[in-house]
């Protein structure tokens, strides 16, 4: 089965059907960046080099997005058919917290610290099809 | 030793809703009362900086108040432009540049949440086209962490609602100016939980100026000069948990708030215990409760108490927004920083009236926060 199309599609690679995170490390101190940067703003080197971010992560923070934002989001939905969505920092192993949509918008079903893994959710459609975006649900297994 | 600093007039614009006024004609309202305050002309002024996030260039104002072949700067510092403009202003007095500064700002907003686009602030499309690129989600984000790292209960996020419309009830300048019960706050709308919708300001309209000159001369034209001790801007580090951040360093760092209030704090050489009434930026609740730390007003976690016990009212040890602050007044981005100076003045000129802190206050202290991570301190002496 073809990858999702994605609105970042740098963003993600594929271990099999696996999404993981691609960022980037700076070569000079090990700094590690998500999107992928073109330059480190913690020591200003600029030799840079791709970075798996892995799939699993923990939840860092969270909230509901509430209110229908306003353009530049064109998720084609109306302030009617708006549905509210989670959105959170989501610490990954090597200590980076990527911000990210989560499938849960429940605040009884998300608690700081819960084990996550990455997914891809649909979150327009266009003439071509579905775009998709990465998100975090909770972990299905340890 | 550079020489002192000034505030010899200070005017503003009511902030809210004025559908007949541009956001300019309400800057060139404030600047000429500001002007008047200070007993000059606009032909005495020698140097402008100014402000306006959505309502024209404010340089502009000089066809309002005259083309006088002065250098006017426009300053851009997201909601830390009115402590850019004054920062800036009091630099160009101290080295001499000129005699008399202004430091203007004003806005008008369209409703509803600011909606920012990626590329104006470095960031890829997919940021805010897949909806992450919110300031409110930034401020509910950074406030979930920080009450879970340091026990802070949803309660002390009401108590900062309820006592910015408190104080904007008492102040005939504010646009919210109806106090508000803990229920109506704690179960308004959901905006970006913890925070809902009474927790968090709304982008509005006003102006505010100031008029600065030499510390020496100004009570020539001003009985009662406010001195500025202390102008600091500071921008973010590599790993502080900024607004518009698609990810944040495995190791944090401190906020650039921190460092612009000890700059601060050390030009004027006092600390935060010889405060008497300050201006915190209150976006939201929770910003002003991690703004109370940030500044070194209180140690993390100490905001519960304080807010519970009352220390934070006008007649309390340590008295913030005591004008209502952005919750009440609104934020008009390229005014707000000003709004916050001028009400320190008008309490350490004692002229605050109902919401006037008592005793004799005679230090103040300012403090605005903007994207994508800027701070300006003042503080401020009578």
């Amino acid at each position: 089965m073809p990858h999702p199309v994605l609105a970042g599609p740098d963003l993600v690679r594929f271990e099999g059907d696996t999404p993981h995170l691609v960022g980037s490390r700076c070569d000079e101190c090990g700094e590690v960046y998500f999107p992928a940067a073109d330059s480190c703003t913690r020591c200003t080197a600029t030799r840079m080099s791709p970075q798996d971010l892995g799939s699993r992560g923990t939840l860092w923070s969270w909230t509901i997005q509430g209110f229908m934002p306003k353009a530049p989001y064109n998720s084609g939905e109306t302030p009617e058919s708006f549905r509210p969505y989670g959105v959170g920092y989501v610490e990954m192993a090597s200590g980076i917290k990527v911000e990210s949509r989560l499938t849960i918008a429940d605040e009884s079903q998300l608690t700081i610290g819960m084990p996550l893994e990455l997914t891809l959710i649909p979150y327009r459609t266009t003439d071509d099809g579905e775009i998709h975006t990465f998100a975090f649900r909770p972990a299905t297994s340890a | 030793m550079a020489q002192d600093v000034a505030i010899i007039g200070i005017g503003l614009h009511p902030f809210g809703r004025h559908d007949t006024l541009t956001g300019r004609a309400q800057g060139a309202i404030a600047l000429r009362a500001a002007l008047k305050d200070a007993g000059i002309g606009w032909d005495s002024i020698g140097i402008a900086y100014g402000g306006s996030h959505d309502a024209g260039n404010a340089d502009a104002l000089c066809n309002d108040l005259g083309l006088t072949g002065l250098p006017f700067v426009n300053v851009a510092n997201g909601c830390a432009t009115g402590g850019s403009a004054l920062a800036s202003a009091v630099a160009a007095i101290r080295s001499g540049t000129a005699e008399f500064a202004v430091a203007v700002g004003f806005d008008k907003h369209p409703r509803g949440a600011f909606n920012p686009h990626p590329r104006d602030w470095g960031l890829p499309d997919w940021y805010g086209e897949t909806g992450l690129m919110l300031t409110t989600q930034f401020f509910a984000l950074k406030t979930r962490r920080y009450m879970h790292e340091h026990g802070i209960s949803e309660e002390s996020l009401v108590r900062v609602a309820q006592r910015a419309f408190r104080n904007g009830a008492l102040n005939p300048t504010a646009w919210r100016r109806r106090e508000m019960s803990y229920e109506e706050i704690a179960e308004s709308m959901p905006v970006n939980l913890p925070l809902r919708q009474y927790m968090f300001c709304n982008p509005a309209e006003g102006g505010a100026a100031l008029v600065l000159c030499p510390a020496d001369v100004a009570k020539r034209y001003h009985p009662k000069p406010i001195i500025v001790k202390a102008a600091v801007v500071r921008t973010r580090h590599h790993g502080s948990f900024e607004v518009f951040s698609p990810a944040l360093a495995a190791k944090q760092a401190p906020a650039p708030t921190v460092t612009a209030s000890r700059a601060a704090f050390e030009q004027a050489g006092v600390g935060p215990r010889d405060i008497d009434v300050l201006q915190l930026q209150d976006t939201d609740s929770g910003s002003e409760i991690i703004h109370m730390a940030e500044n070194g007003f209180c140690e993390h976690g100490e905001q519960e108490r304080l807010l519970r016990d009352g220390e934070t009212e006008i007649g309390g040890r340590l008295p913030i927004n005591t004008d209502g602050g952005c919750l009440a007044n609104g934020e008009p981005i390229g005014a707000s920083g000003l709004r916050q100076v001028i009400e320190i003045c008008t309490q350490l000129r004692q002229e605050a009236g109902a919401r006037q802190v008592p005793g004799n206050p005679r230090l103040g202290y300012t403090h605005v926060y903007g994207a994508p991570g800027v701070s300006g301190v003042t503080i401020l002496q009578r």
